[in-house]
């Protein structure tokens, strides 16, 4: 499946690009993370510390263990810092 | 119900004015603006990034929620993105109720869900270089005061 991929702030920045279309068939959030890191260096940087990282899912927040079957939309961010 | 997220400026004592006007049964308004400080290196600017629709869309959730844990007749949420100088408004809350308190404690549930939940990320742009504004301990924490109070 396709899904489109949206990258935010420093994840935005580490990776190079807003967003792009990743070809997968990762069965969660963790094995998208998993095939990502693969991409190259500035993918295994960006995602070197999951613990800053936030996921959203067709625009609502998950975890890294949720399903993203069915899913079109998955973005990567930094916690918020809204106010 | 006001939601706007946008890259203009606004000024929030014609926001409040106008908000005002149109309340019928409300005693109590309470209004919040975010403004942007300077940062003791100088600030250049701050940029501010979002998440177009998932941004609206839980503004609009933290919006349903606060009114349907308080008695309030309207609420506002305006949020800016994009490039803005030292003492520009960020961001408003506005909550209008009958009473008092309720006012008083929607509008900090609304900012405390709108720092942590909302899909924005400040970056400040200073004299010395840049950097990207972190999320502290303290705000995440804040939003546990309302879940133990739903209890």
């Amino acid at each position: 499946m396709v899904i489109q991929v949206l990258y935010f702030a420093w994840v935005r920045e580490r990776i190079g690009i807003p967003k792009e279309d990743i070809v997968t068939n990762a069965g969660t959030v963790m094995e998208l993370v998993s095939e990502l890191r693969q991409k190259g260096e500035r993918y295994a940087l960006a995602f070197s510390d999951l613990s800053s990282i936030k996921v959203a899912l067709d625009l609502e927040l998950a975890d890294f263990e949720t399903s993203i079957s069915g899913i079109r939309e998955v973005a990567f961010f930094p916690p918020m810092t809204g106010g | 119900m006001v939601i706007r997220v946008q890259n203009d400026s606004f000024d929030a004592g014609y926001e409040l004015n106008k908000f005002t006007r149109l309340l019928s049964s409300s005693g109590a308004i309470v209004s919040f603006s975010g403004v942007v400080r300077d940062i003791p290196d100088g600030l250049s600017e701050m940029q501010i990034e979002h998440y177009p629709g998932m941004t609206e869309r839980s503004l609009e959730e933290i919006c349903n929620e606060a009114c349907s844990r308080w008695e309030l007749e309207d609420v506002l949420v305006i949020h800016r993105f994009g490039n803005l100088k030292k003492g520009e408004v960020i961001m408003m809350v506005i909550t209008a109720s009958p009473h008092r308190s309720a006012a008083f404690e929607a509008g900090e549930f609304l900012m405390d869900y709108l720092k942590s939940r909302a899909p924005f990320w400040k970056k400040e742009i200073g004299l010395d270089g840049s950097t990207w504004v972190d999320a502290i301990d303290k705000d995440e924490q804040a939003l546990d005061r309302w879940v133990k109070e739903q209890d």
